[in-house]
């Protein structure tokens, strides 16, 4: 009989809205987080809008010692993380510390640190790198600073895998909890929105060039011109069981039941792309059928040949129209390692709350798509089994099942 | 005219190198207190070493900074290098 | 019933000579790797030295389209996951690719290119904006770095769970340990993993030179690095990667695959105390080598060699000391321990499945690596490092160790194909 875990708390540091609450109240009213950024001149950059971090006053949250320390990615780590233990009701201190662990995804690492590290270094000479540098930038940090702040010495790690991290993050924590640890932090953050990190963005030839906050990123829309870059994400508690209900756990989101990743055969193969092998995967591991998922919360790339491919993967396993589609992420825009993460809170949420909250944005899907996707008003319902999907550039699919919690 | 730094400036550059840690009254009576106390581990040190270069030219050995334990330690020292240079 | 993982190919690259062969007669001569940097110019910098690597791209069968296309720690990869496989003698064009994955470790990933990159952007360094005409598409891989296993996967066909384990300095043994959980449950069958790091470049030079943890002995490249030594003073940077074929046991059993040595253990644990520095009671490490060897079913004294972290360290040197005195007891005193970063120098998340590379290549010799440059060891290191010259002696089970920014120890234990649990 394996373990089953639990999702017992959720921290949410996103572009439209801080703390689980704020989030969820954004998701169903439809408020955006995307505008043009302002951490510095975009004018003459090709792209210009992002889902950015407003109003948050990290003086409040963090101590000002970990301040010259951090890049602002670890910053939100370190908060979400923070909050979501708060939400789970878990005093660290209380527990055996190799019973908790961390597994954090990264996609850019402390990058507007290093950045100015970098700038450091070849304008005033190596003696001006910050003592810092060596850890604020690398990809480990956040798992780091979230295990040292919490005293959690268990099994923990760090992965990178695009926009796909952050469920593999997740799946990783439960297989760690599958193997005998309690108690796991997990889920992902990013956040590059220096001129470099975001010039290198831009590059990557993905990101929207439209101006328009509410056009901008339209997945599985004929007009989809591409995806809004984000930054933050989200960080949950996952527990054993068992062990959860022995220390007589508040509230419980529901169940990780499924996980998998894959990979797309070679670009020039010829063969399908790997996510609908991931969602059937993930399903097989769960131990259900694509009968029993109520809603899939989809990757939604926004580009119409992505989206297609989406289209593809789901119709095939659902059948034309055999399930509701969601992407609340459009009032985010795509967070990398922080997306999946975020996505499994509004799933989770979803199946509390008895609403899907809808995709706001697209309103000319092309009929050959097959998808019912849930757009401009939430669907009310009851539903139970959640299916998360996400891939990283390069190839990457991973997918997660969530189910309620019925005890 | 020699410069020398106070306990002030050591304070700030304290405070900007490494922040400050909740419920220290950096403000108080620490000049004898050991930094470890007042929060401050080799790595908080060094990156104050690093700025005290950057800033007043004093270069403090890698082997010396470790054992300056506390304000005025590392006040001392530096003040003793400032006013030799002058 | 357990699945069990074993090593049925290797390909490594490391400094002080180019392969398998070379990278073992430096490990069993005692030779160190370690020179003055020749990437660039070293002299504003307080540790001037390097071990690196003479990696000729082309001459290892890189296209020019690859050699364009990939970061040097990614080529290091592709390289070394080549010659792993081509080693397996496995024959991946028929195996199922859906169960073959990748789990590659790196700590800094696309540094170099990175810094290249910066130069050109920011007008070396003078433009903290970003002038949008020299976008090239390569930004971005250097940016994400997933990249990399993704250029693995991609060279030997893996359409299985694909990972990039970036734990700072024991990637390159939680990536390998990573591979064996995913055996163990059954999401994959054969896995390429290893890790590749190529950190020689300033701004990595510059961030370890500030924390004073490279060696500053620039007058004396070749003995500058001296785990365990007196006189030690900080590790020597260096580069390199190691890839192996990882399979489950009984289908590598069936094919008559020539198996290397077993992964019979791996855990890993965090200190929780600090991002560099390390409790000088070595706790965590010692916990970490604790369930290893639980999962392994190894009594400590059935150990027959520690590959050590040994980064040369006073700080390092202690703390793993006292984690081996703590887990292990009596046996610390008797079983040789050696580490090889005397010889090939540190290179971060790389030298994990460097180590591993190592450690298997004991059991497969019968031979443990020396400590190069222990000459007097720190009166509080007071264990049998193995000076100087290699040692001949029956290898069959390995501890190999790392420990790394973060907080992160982790711990994995080789065993001989043949020789059975206790």
């Amino acid at each position: 009989m394996s373990v089953r875990t639990l999702v017992t708390g959720l921290g949410v540091v996103a572009p439209n809205g801080l703390g689980v609450e704020r989030y969820w109240e954004a998701v169903l009213e439809g408020r955006s987080g995307i505008a043009p950024l302002t951490r510095f001149d975009v004018s003459a950059y090709p792209a210009t809008l992002a889902g950015q971090i407003q109003d948050l006053l990290i003086e409040d949250h963090l101590p000002s010692r970990l301040l010259p320390q951090t890049d602002v990615s670890t910053r939100f780590a370190l908060i979400a993380a923070e909050w979501a233990l708060g939400d789970a009701k878990v005093d660290p201190s209380t527990m055996t510390d190799y019973g908790m662990g961390v597994v954090t995804a990264n996609a850019c690492g402390g990058f507007e640190f290093t950045h100015r590290e970098f700038r450091k270094l070849w304008t005033q000479g190596s003696k001006s790198v910050s003592v810092y540098e060596s850890f604020a930038w690398f990809y480990a940090v956040n798992t780091g600073q979230i295990s040292i702040r919490h005293g959690m010495r268990g099994p923990s790690s760090a992965l990178v895998a695009e926009q796909a991290g952050g469920l593999d993050a997740i799946g990783h924590a439960r297989r760690t909890i599958r193997r005998g640890t309690p108690l796991m932090v997990t889920g992902g953050v990013d956040s590059a929105f220096d001129p470099w990190g975001w010039a290198s963005q831009i590059a990557g030839g993905g990101v929207s060039r439209s101006t328009d906050p509410q056009g901008a990123y339209l997945p599985f829309d004929r007009a989809a011109s591409g995806y809004v870059p984000g930054e933050g994400g989200a960080l949950l508690v996952l527990e054993d069981a068992e062990l959860a209900m022995a220390r007589g756990l508040p509230e419980v989101y529901g169940e990780i039941c499924g996980y998998a990743s894959t990979f797309d055969p070679p670009p020039d193969s010829g063969r399908p792309p790997g996510l609908r092998r991931a969602a059937e995967l993930a399903l097989s591991d769960a131990g259900l059928a694509p009968d029993d998922v109520d809603v899939v919360f989809a990757d939604a790339a926004g580009r119409p040949d992505l989206d297609r491919a989406e289209a593809e993967a789901i119709r095939g396993l659902f059948g034309a129209h055999g399930v509701p589609v969601t992407a609340p992420k459009t009032l985010t825009g795509r967070l990398y390692s922080g997306g999946g993460p975020l996505d499994v809170v509004t799933a989770l949420r979803t199946l509390t709350e008895g609403v899907i909250p809808p995709t706001y944005g697209p309103s000319d899907v092309p009929r050959e798509y097959g998808l019912d996707l849930v757009v401009d008003e939430p669907r009310e319902g009851r539903p139970g089994t959640a299916l998360i999907l996400a891939r990283g550039r390069w190839g990457f699919n991973a997918a997660v099942v969530v189910r309620r919690f019925t005890g | 005219m020699s410069k020398t730094i106070s306990l002030d400036d050591l304070r700030d550059l304290l405070v900007q190198c490494a922040g400050e840690v909740t419920g220290v009254d950096l403000a108080g009576d620490i000049i004898d207190t050991d930094f470890e106390e007042i929060g401050y581990d080799s790595l908080a040190l060094m990156e104050t070493g690093a700025r005290l270069e950057a800033v007043y030219g004093v270069v403090i050995p890698d082997d010396d900074i470790a054992e300056l334990k506390t304000p005025r330690d590392l006040l001392d020292r530096v003040n003793q290098t400032l006013v030799e240079a002058s | 019933m357990t699945r069990r993982v074993v090593i049925t190919g290797f390909g490594v690259r490391a400094p002080g000579g180019s392969g398998a062969a070379a990278f073992w007669d430096l490990l069993t001569s005692g030779r160190t790797a370690t020179r003055r940097i020749s990437f660039f110019d070293p002299s504003p910098y307080r540790s001037q030295i390097a071990a690196e690597a003479d990696f000729d791209a082309a001459a290892e069968g890189l296209t020019p389209r690859e050699i364009r296309r990939m970061d040097r720690a990614a080529q290091f990869a592709v390289v070394c996951a080549r010659e792993a496989v081509a080693d397996s003698g496995l024959d991946v064009g028929a195996l199922d690719p859906h169960r073959v994955g990748v789990s590659l470790g790196s700590a800094v990933a696309a540094a170099s290119s990175l810094e290249q990159e910066y130069l050109v952007l920011s007008d070396a360094g003078r433009q903290w904006e970003v002038d949008p005409g020299f976008l090239s598409a390569h930004m971005f891989d250097y940016l994400v770095p997933s990249v990399m296993p993704a250029e693995v996967a991609w060279t030997v066909g893996a359409e299985g769970p694909v990972a990039m384990v970036s734990n700072g300095c024991t990637s390159g043994l939680d990536s390998v340990g990573h591979a064996v959980q995913l055996i163990h449950e059954g999401s994959a069958d054969v896995m390429l993993a290893g890790a590749a790091d190529t950190p020689i470049t300033p701004i990595v030079v510059a961030c370890f030179d500030a924390i004073k943890a490279t060696t500053p002995r620039n007058d004396d490249p070749e003995h500058a690095s001296r785990p365990f030594d007196g006189s030690r003073n900080g590790f020597v940077l260096a580069e390199g990667a190691a890839m192996f074929v990882l399979e489950e046991y009984e289908s590598a059993r069936r094919r008559g695959a020539r198996v290397y040595a077993e992964i019979a253990g791996y855990a890993t644990r965090c200190n929780a105390y600090h991002m560099t520095g390390l409790k000088t009671d070595g706790r965590e490490m010692a916990e970490a080598i604790r369930v290893a060897l639980a999962q392994a079913r190894t009594d400590a004294g059935a150990v027959d060699y520690i590959n050590a972290h040994g980064s040369g360290t006073k700080q390092n040197d202690r703390h793993e000391t006292a984690a081996f005195k703590r887990s292990l007891g009596e046996t610390a005193r008797k079983v040789p321990v050696s580490s090889i970063k005397s010889m090939v120098g540190h290179s971060l998340g790389a030298i994990g499945s460097i180590e591993i590379a190592a450690s298997m290549l004991a059991i497969e010799h019968n031979v443990v690596p020396p400590t190069a440059n222990l000459h007097r060891a720190d009166p509080e290191c007071d264990l049998d490092y193995v000076p100087l010259v290699a040692r001949e002696k029956q290898v069959d089970t390995v501890l190999t160790v790392g420990s790394g920014f973060g907080g992160f120890q982790s711990a994995m234990v080789l065993r001989a194909p043949e020789a059975e649990a206790a």
